[in-house]
């Protein structure tokens, strides 16, 4: 039996949700737990309704679930929104000094204000007392929770919180019927950290130096967390006037021999298309993240969708070679990141990493990232010992398609790079032949990057009937839908991509064979990949789709899937 | 080294006979030689249209960018490697139409690089629409009841707190080269617009039109190119008189200077170090 709990922190913008949220995430891993949370917000600084759930069980989780044990409360729509989705036995845990009036058997009533107040003499810290009453709900470690706290909150201000969170822990131990007690999951020690974090990681240890961005959701905190760490790491963002400049930039720092790369929503990388075009044309190694939000225009900036694979997959204009990303876990974040910068640079060309919002904010316990396993590859580099001498040509002609790099400040070779059309030494050109010879060149490049896809995951029987495929973001959600469906007499597989350009064709082709049906899971309205895959292999599959701007649970796809039987 | 004229040849212009873009060349020339400047060290970025394909008729390192986007890339470069002299080559279409958000921002954070604008008044490689800097009413293909009124380039440089606002003239080419120079000692974002005849397309604003027109600045030992209104005052002059010469001077931090990560050298020149990252993880347990 999995032990295992579900938490939820409902209030308005500006109330400390994603504080709470964080902190009850963090002490559950601390507690030995696998940890899965995500988070629902809406596009405004103060007021509406956000919430964030969390997910902690003994066996690895990466998905969330929509019963929930304990929900904390902070406002009064909390209550009225969620209190439908309460498990059998989950409790309320709310302010019944500001919400008087309410009642069920559910509620447990800890006047997180008046508490503040009183322990630690300031209302401000009501949400750190409802913190301390769910984990004493749960019968949570004391030590290690004033231990977080203090780790957290710094100064006189830590010490103010631990009395705020004990006086929580205390009141709601009292309610002896709603006690779900839980103890130390294990002593494994994890990282508990989001897509963003895992990626902007990655692109520090991948030894980015240069990266220009214009602030969007949801990339935003990539490009915070680099800026805050750049004087450390010897690199440089710049935030720029517009994406358009942003990309550019990045294309600009490539040339002169940093590792560059850019990050933006559907709507900022609309206007970086050109851009991705001119790195494309020179040659110029980038990455570019692209973490999709439901479009077109504005659409819902704070939500989630998997709108913009087809745009990503043929952005820019003429035809060119490209590598795109979609990390399906936190370990791809990081592990992806690294690839996509040795990858740039030894194919130069862009590579693309599209993630979304729901992974971009979303939390995930994993084992820590191993560095010493990093490897950092150039690519081929000019060396005029080993040239055959004569000018420097930036083109050159080779059986890869690829030609060396050398970098303007180079005593022997100057750098001569067009976004025209151009010959070996990188001069504008208009004649046919070398058009055809330059395109061949470029698209030489595919031959080696087929070779090495990052194949998809399987999980599953080998004769599995029924075959979900999915890309990104859901491999959680589809992974645990899958399992359900295995547990309870299914006999279903999981095939999901990592990598979608080059697209993995045998793989997919070889498990939708063995399949006797398969539906692709996507967020989007048009079956997004479920089309790619049927222009690559020739195979149709069945959809199951959403659009609504909110993720997938594993409940929403496992009644989607009785629904086809 | 002593760098000679022969250092600078590149491939033979494809310009119109008589176009402005020759006395253009020949000044980037003479300038380069006369500081001094290795081919080596020297990064040309330019924009699309015929001033574009300049970096191609001379010698250096060249990034020949997207229409109306040489500044991005030309200050991406300078933060990554600021041991190169990094000239953006734009035209009037390129730098102040497709490019003017850029050219106001890099203005304004002020990058140490050089920018060249050929200013012809007219999109001359389309052959012959009008541009961002047309004169009031001035009729082409596309405005066939005169254009609006012309963009002010020193005066957007100037406000937006570009650091050196010069102006010369392609038929000028001793004043031009001159004005190069000051612009690639400067150390800051230095604008210089360039006047230029275009031959096939504007036959308003021809050689003997400017000639007419220009007068130098510094031959009017009164004037101040440190004071900013004044340097404002006289960005509004156009028409019997055209000033040239440097309108704005003013020593300002470059942005490059405001890097920590770039005290200790060039970005290109630091090492990739993944185990340094360790430390980044603890603060997710």
């Amino acid at each position: 039996m999995t032990a295992e709990i579900n938490l939820m922190v409902g209030g308005e913008a500006g109330q400390g949700v994603q504080s709470v949220g964080l902190l009850l995430a963090k002490a559950m891993a601390r507690w030995g737990y696998h940890v899965f949370a995500d988070q629902d917000y809406e596009s405004r600084v103060r007021g509406g309704h956000n919430f964030f759930r969390i997910r902690a069980s003994d066996a690895h989780v990466e998905a969330i679930r929509e019963s929930v044990d304990i929900l904390i409360a902070l406002n009064k729509e909390s209550i009225d929104l969620h209190r439908r989705e309460l498990a059998k036995g989950g409790v309320i845990i709310y302010d019944g000094e500001k919400l008087p009036g309410l009642a069920g058997n559910e509620l447990i009533n800890v006047p997180f204000a008046g508490l503040a107040k009183e322990e630690a003499g300031d209302a401000v810290m009501a949400n750190t007392v409802a913190l301390g009453a769910a984990l004493g709900l749960i019968g949570y470690d004391l030590n290690l929770l004033n231990e977080l706290l203090t780790g957290f909150f710094s100064g006189e201000s830590g010490a103010k919180n631990v009395k705020a969170a004990n006086a929580g822990y205390q009141t709601a131990q009292r309610f002896e019927g709603a006690q779900q007690k839980m103890s130390r999951a294990g002593n494994d020690k994890r990282m508990l950290l989001n897509g963003n974090e895992a990626m902007a990681v990655g692109a520090i240890a991948a030894g980015c130096k240069f990266m220009s961005a214009y602030p969007m959701t949801p990339i935003t905190s990539i490009m915070e967390y680099l800026a805050s760490h750049s004087a450390e790491f010897g690199m440089v963002v710049v935030p720029a006037e517009d994406e358009i400049s942003a990309i550019n930039m990045t294309v600009g720092a490539g040339f002169t021999g940093v590792r560059a790369m850019t990050a933006t929503s559907g709507g900022g990388f609309c206007l970086m298309v050109e851009g991705l075009g001119l790195a494309a044309m020179t040659e110029t190694p980038i990455v570019v993240i692209e973490g999709t939000r439901p479009g077109p225009a504005i659409g819902l900036p704070t939500r989630t969708e998997q709108g913009d694979l087809e745009f990503i997959l043929h952005a820019s204009h003429g035809e060119f070679p490209r590598v795109i990303f979609a990390p399906a876990t936190v370990d791809d974040c990081f592990n992806l990141m690294i690839q996509a910068f040795n990858i740039t640079e030894r194919y130069q060309l862009p590579v693309l990493l599209i993630t979304d919002h729901y992974m971009a904010n979303s939390y995930f316990t994993t084992d820590k990232f191993d560095l010493s396993k990093v490897t950092i590859d150039r690519g081929l580099l000019f060396d005029k010992n080993k040239s055959a001498g004569g000018t420097y040509k930036r083109y050159a002609y080779t059986e890869s398609g690829i030609s060396p790099r050398a970098f303007p400040g180079d005593r022997d070779a100057l750098v001569v790079a067009d976004s025209d059309e151009h010959d070996e030494a990188g001069h504008l050109i208009e004649d046919a032949e070398t058009r055809t010879k330059m395109m061949d060149k470029r698209f030489k490049k595919m031959d080696g990057l087929k070779k090495e896809i990052v194949q998809p995951r399987y999980y599953g029987a080998d004769n599995a009937e029924i075959l979900l495929i999915g890309w990104g973001s859901t491999y959680g959600v589809i992974k645990e839908s899958a399992e359900t469906m295995n547990k309870t007499g299914g006999n279903c597989g999981h095939l999901h991509l990592s990598q979608l350009w080059p697209f993995p064709v045998e793989a997919v082709s070889a498990a939708m064979k063995k399949a006797k049906r398969t539906y692709v899971i996507e967020n989007n309205f048009t079956g997004q990949l479920a089309g790619l895959i049927r222009e690559q292999t020739g195979l149709a599959a069945g959809s199951i789709l959403k659009y609504d701007g909110r993720p997938f649970t594993p409940e929403i796809i496992l009644a989607e899937l009785r629904k086809q039987r | 080294m002593t760098v000679k004229m022969e250092d600078y040849n590149g491939l033979t212009p494809s310009w119109c006979p008589g176009c402005g873009n020759f006395g253009i060349l020949a000044a980037v020339k003479k300038a380069l030689v006369e500081l001094n400047i290795d081919p080596h060290d020297l990064l040309l970025v330019s924009g699309i249209g015929q001033a574009g394909k300049l970096p191609h008729y001379t010698k250096g390192n060249v990034f020949n960018s997207l229409h109306g986007r040489p500044m991005p890339p030309a200050v991406a470069a300078k933060i990554c490697n600021r041991d190169l002299k990094v000239i953006a080559i734009s035209g009037d279409g390129d730098g102040y139409g497709e490019g003017g958000n850029h050219f106001i921002h890099a203005a304004r954070r002020n990058h140490d690089i050089t920018y060249l604008v050929h200013d012809n008044q007219i999109y001359g490689l389309t052959k012959g629409q009008t541009s961002p800097t047309s004169d009031f009413g001035f009729v082409t293909k596309t405005t066939p009841q005169g254009a609006p009124p012309p963009f002010n380039p020193m005066g957007i440089a100037i406000a937006a707190g570009a650091t050196l606002v010069a102006r010369s003239f392609a038929g000028d080419i001793e004043h031009l080269s001159s004005m190069i120079k000051e612009g690639i000692n400067h150390k800051g974002f230095a604008l210089i617009d360039i006047l230029q005849p275009c031959v096939s397309f504007n036959h308003k604003n021809t050689y003997a039109w400017y000639k007419e027109r220009v007068y130098k600045l510094d031959a009017d030992a009164s004037y101040n190119p440190s004071d900013k209104f004044a340097a404002f005052k006289k960005a509004q002059e156009w028409g019997e008189h055209i000033p040239m010469g440097v309108f704005y001077r003013e020593e300002k931090p470059v942005y490059e200077s405001e890097f920590p990560a770039l005290e200790k050298g060039t970005l290109v020149s630091q090492a990739l170090e993944s185990m340094k990252a360790e430390k980044l993880l603890a603060e997710f347990f």
